[in-house]
This record gives structure tokens, C-alpha cells and sequence, in this order.
């Protein structure tokens, strides 16, 4: 078995005296790991940095097997991200939310979304905005995803102003209104409307932020990401704190989410 | 399966010596014999001293170092610099600098670095102690030597954030072309570095 393909390096394990077992994401083939001989190497010790997109050609005898990466840089990226750490805590929340994906499992979408946050982690004005869509879409993709095209009350598609801690589903400004207090604000900018304003990043990040805690960290027994709470710090960025979720007189019920 | 060739007690002792960091089963079967070989020359003195080591090594309680006394030797050596403090992932990067000879400073080992991926937050390390021996006053300076990795670098913009209410100079290690290092062989990181880090001649 053998495949050859770019690569964005999520992880390093040290194995043994001089291997490490390495995290590649790649497009086609989702997470996947291997073994990485002579990885304390200077040359391979750079290549292999969280980040780093590079040329990963894997081998095996078996498919099921861990394999072997030969590992070739094509870009480095970590060395630029070092002396600030806005970047470094973005990479870490990224790369945290990337390993949530299964391995081996082909996810285009993410990963093209994830390569696109990649390229403005040093971006402090584009990159918080990012980082909610991003955590959106990998709601979405664990099947966690979030019902924003139309109201849960009225079926509007039009207005949408509100998200229900509890369904995740949206509702119109109107409907919403006598609840306001009990529900997520919903930005404009995740449905694609407007430019985000930084309450409007402040709102995204603290919706998904709660889907993802509920439904994902907590189900999964982990806690929330460091990377993501560092990067918040060091952006300034202040997130209230959440609607209670457990609400049972909450008015916005309905079928199960995917 | 092969068939043993020395008694449990030789066959213990190799296998606890494969377990050492260089060595496989090879090379500790050859350490082994080696040791049997030299047994008044080597192995005794050899025992005498872990079996001291065993007895005597401990944590210094100021700086995470380890040594046969609390506080250790660098501790208490007066004719070091104690207004500067060299921050230091593991002991193992302390000896390396002591070994370079250009430190006289005082030391902290933080006993690894932050890794979110691994589960390693700074309630595993001796972020507290740091914070406590620069609060005391005596520290100017305080020097990040942490690895230039993506864990060691988050460490040390975490300790800069940390130690940013307290009026102590924090600085960090150069990243740029080691000695003997060749450009064309060095990484594309590196050499960016090196550049944006240049020095006047």
C-alpha cells in the first residue's frame, strides 16, 4: 500500500529513541497517522511542527497497518507563527478541532475550510470570524449541526436573529423577542450576511462554543480546548456567559438534530 | 522461541538495561557481559553509585533541578548571577547549558512544556514556583531557553502573559543558523528567522 499526497502536520508523538508517531490531515484521506523514522533528525525536527503542510508519501504492507511516512516540506509555516502568540494559540485550537474528526476519514470540506483558517492565523482581524465558521461547519460535520435556515416558530426564512440553546434551532427577532434572554444571539455573518463586528465574532464563538462543549467535549468526556481559551485571551475577545441550557420551559422545541 | 543462555539474574539485569534510552536487547546483552567481565572494576562501582543515587537524589524545592542536596549545587552557588533566571523545559537542557559555559545565572526547570494536545496544562508544570521566585524581587531578568517548537514556543508567550504584571525583563533565546550550520542545508524556518532576526556586524 502506498499513497503520496500534501499534508498538514496536526501532531508529533515521540516513539522510541528516534521515531515519532505523526498526524497528517490530508484532503482526500481525512486524519491519518504514521510512523516517521529518525524524526529527532535537525532536518526533520523543523519539517515536523504542527502547521507545517509538507509532502507525505505513506507505505504499509496492509491497509490497517500503522505505516511509515517518508515526510518532505513544502512549507513551513510554524517558524513564521513563533514569535506571536495569537498564532500559536490559533494553531493549537485549530489543530484541537481538526482531531476531533475521525481517522481516516475523508473530510474535503474541512479541510478545505481548515486550510483556509490556516493561511490567517496571523490575521488578528479576519481569524476569530474564521474560527466560528470553522467550528460551525465541524458541528456540522459530527453531526451536531446547527438548523439556522428558518425560524422554529414561524418558518421564516428571512430575519433570523435568535439560536435556542437548547434545539439549536434559529428563530426571527420577532419571535424570538419575548425570550431574547434565554437564547443565543445569531450573527448575521454566519447565515452570510454583512461583515462581522467584533460582537458579532463575540456572538458566533460563544454560540458554537456551547454546542460544541454540550455535544461534542462533554459527550466525549474532554474538556474544552486550552488552545481555544488562550486564543480568546490573547484576542481581547470577552465571551458572556451562556443561556442555561438545561432550560426546560425553553418555547423553542422540536425534532431531534441529525 | 530462542533459548536462554544465562541464569533469571543475568537475563533480569539485561533487560533492565534494555530499557535505558541508546540501548536495545542487543546492546544490552553486550553491556551485560561487559559488566560481568569488569565486575570489581565496574559493575561494583557501578552498583555502589545508583544504589547512592537512589538514596540521595532529590528535587531541589527553589528550582525543580535535581541533586543530592535541597537547595542543589547551582542554588547555592554565590557567585552566580541570581538577578537573572534561565527558564528551562527539562534538566536534561540545564546541563546543556551549563555545559556552554556562558550562563552564571540561576536556573528554573519548568519540567516540560505546554502541550493542549496532550493534555499537559500549567497545573503539571512549576509555573507556580516561577511566578513566587520572581515576585520575591530579586530577578531582573528572566530568560525563556525553551525549545524552538510549537509547545515550547506557546510555553514561553504563556510565561510572558504570566509574568507580565511583575517588572521583570523577559527575553528569549536567538532562532537563527547553529555553528557549522550550512544555508543550503538549513530549513526554509529557520533561515527566515535568522533573517528577520539579524544582528548589526
Amino acid at each position: 500500500m502506498e499513497w503520496r499526497d500534501e499534508a498538514t502536520v496536526l501532531s508529533v508523538r515521540k516513539h522510541g529513541e528516534g521515531s515519532a508517531v505523526v498526524e497528517c490531515f490530508v484532503r482526500d484521506r481525512g486524519r491519518w497517522a504514521g510512523l516517521v523514522r529518525g524524526a529527532g533528525s535537525p532536518r526533520l525536527r523543523a519539517a515536523l511542527q504542527p502547521g507545517n503542510l509538507v509532502e507525505a508519501t505513506w507505505r504499509a504492507r496492509l491497509a490497517d497497518q500503522l505505516g511509515n511516512f517518508a515526510i518532505e516540506t513544502l512549507r513551513s509555516r510554524a517558524a513564521d507563527w513563533m514569535s506571536a502568540s495569537l498564532p500559536l494559540h490559533g494553531l493549537n485550537w485549530l489543530v484541537s478541532l481538526a482531531r476531533l474528526l475521525p481517522e481516516r476519514d475523508p473530510h474535503p470540506a474541512i479541510h478545505d475550510a481548515f486550510a483556509v483558517v490556516l493561511e490567517h492565523l496571523g490575521d488578528a482581524s479576519a481569524a476569530p470570524a474564521l474560527f466560528a465558521r470553522f467550528e460551525l461547519a465541524m458541528l456540522a460535520e459530527l453531526g451536531f449541526g446547527l438548523s439556522l435556515a428558518q425560524c422554529a416558530l414561524t418558518g421564516a426564512t428571512e430575519g433570523l436573529a435568535f439560536v435556542s440553546p437548547r434545539t439549536g434551532r434559529a428563530a426571527t427577532a420577532a419571535a424570538g423577542a419575548p425570550f431574547a434572554g434565554k437564547l443565543f444571539a445569531l450573527p448575521g455573518f454566519l447565515l452570510g450576511v454583512g461583515a462581522p463586528e467584533a460582537d458579532d465574532v463575540a456572538a458566533a464563538l460563544r454560540l458554537t462554543g456551547h454546542f460544541l462543549a454540550r455535544d461534542v467535549y462533554l459527550a466525549r468526556g474532554l474538556p474544552p480546548p486550552d488552545g481555544r481559551r488562550a486564543y480568546l485571551a490573547a484576542a481581547g475577545l470577552r465571551l458572556d456567559a451562556t443561556p442555561p441550557p438545561d432550560d426546560t420551559r425553553h418555547p423553542i422545541r422540536g425534532r431531534e438534530r441529525a | 522461541m530462542a533459548e536462554r543462555v544465562a541464569g533469571p539474574e543475568i537475563e533480569r539485569l539485561i533487560q533492565l538495561l534494555a530499557r535505558l534510552p541508546g540501548l536495545g536487547p542487543r546492546s544490552a546483552r553486550r553491556a551485560a557481559l561487559h559488566l560481568i567481565r569488569k565486575r570489581e572494576e565496574l559493575l561494583s562501582p557501578l552498583a555502589e553509585a545508583m544504589a547512592v543515587a537512589r538514596d540521595r537524589v532529590t528535587t531541589c524545592s527553589t528550582c525543580c533541578n535535581v541533586d543530592v542536596s535541597d537547595p542543589c549545587a547551582i542554588c547555592r552557588d554565590g557567585r552566580r548571577d541570581g538577578s537573572t533566571l534561565i527558564v528551562v523545559e527539562t534538566v536534561a537542557d540545564l546541563w546543556a547549558l551549563e555545559r556552554a559555559g556562558v550562563g552564571g545565572a540561576l536556573y528554573h526547570v519548568l519540567g516540560g512544556v505546554l502541550s493542549p494536545l496532550d493534555g499537559v496544562g500549567p497545573d503539571k508544570l512549576s509555573f507556580e514556583k516561577l511566578v513566587t521566585r520572581v515576585a520575591e524581587g530579586a530577578v531582573r531578568e528572566v530568560v525563556l531557553a525553551v525549545n524552538a517548537t510549537v509547545d515550547g514556543q506557546t510555553t514561553a508567550h504563556y510565561l510572558t502573559d504570566l509574568l507580565a504584571p511583575h517588572s521583570v525583563k523577559v527575553t528569549r533565546l536567538a532562532h537563527g543558523v547553529p555553528v557549522g550550520g550550512e544555508l543550503d542545508y538549513l530549513d526554509e524556518g529557520t533561515l527566515a528567522a535568522a533573517l528577520r532576526q539579524r544582528t548589526p556586524f
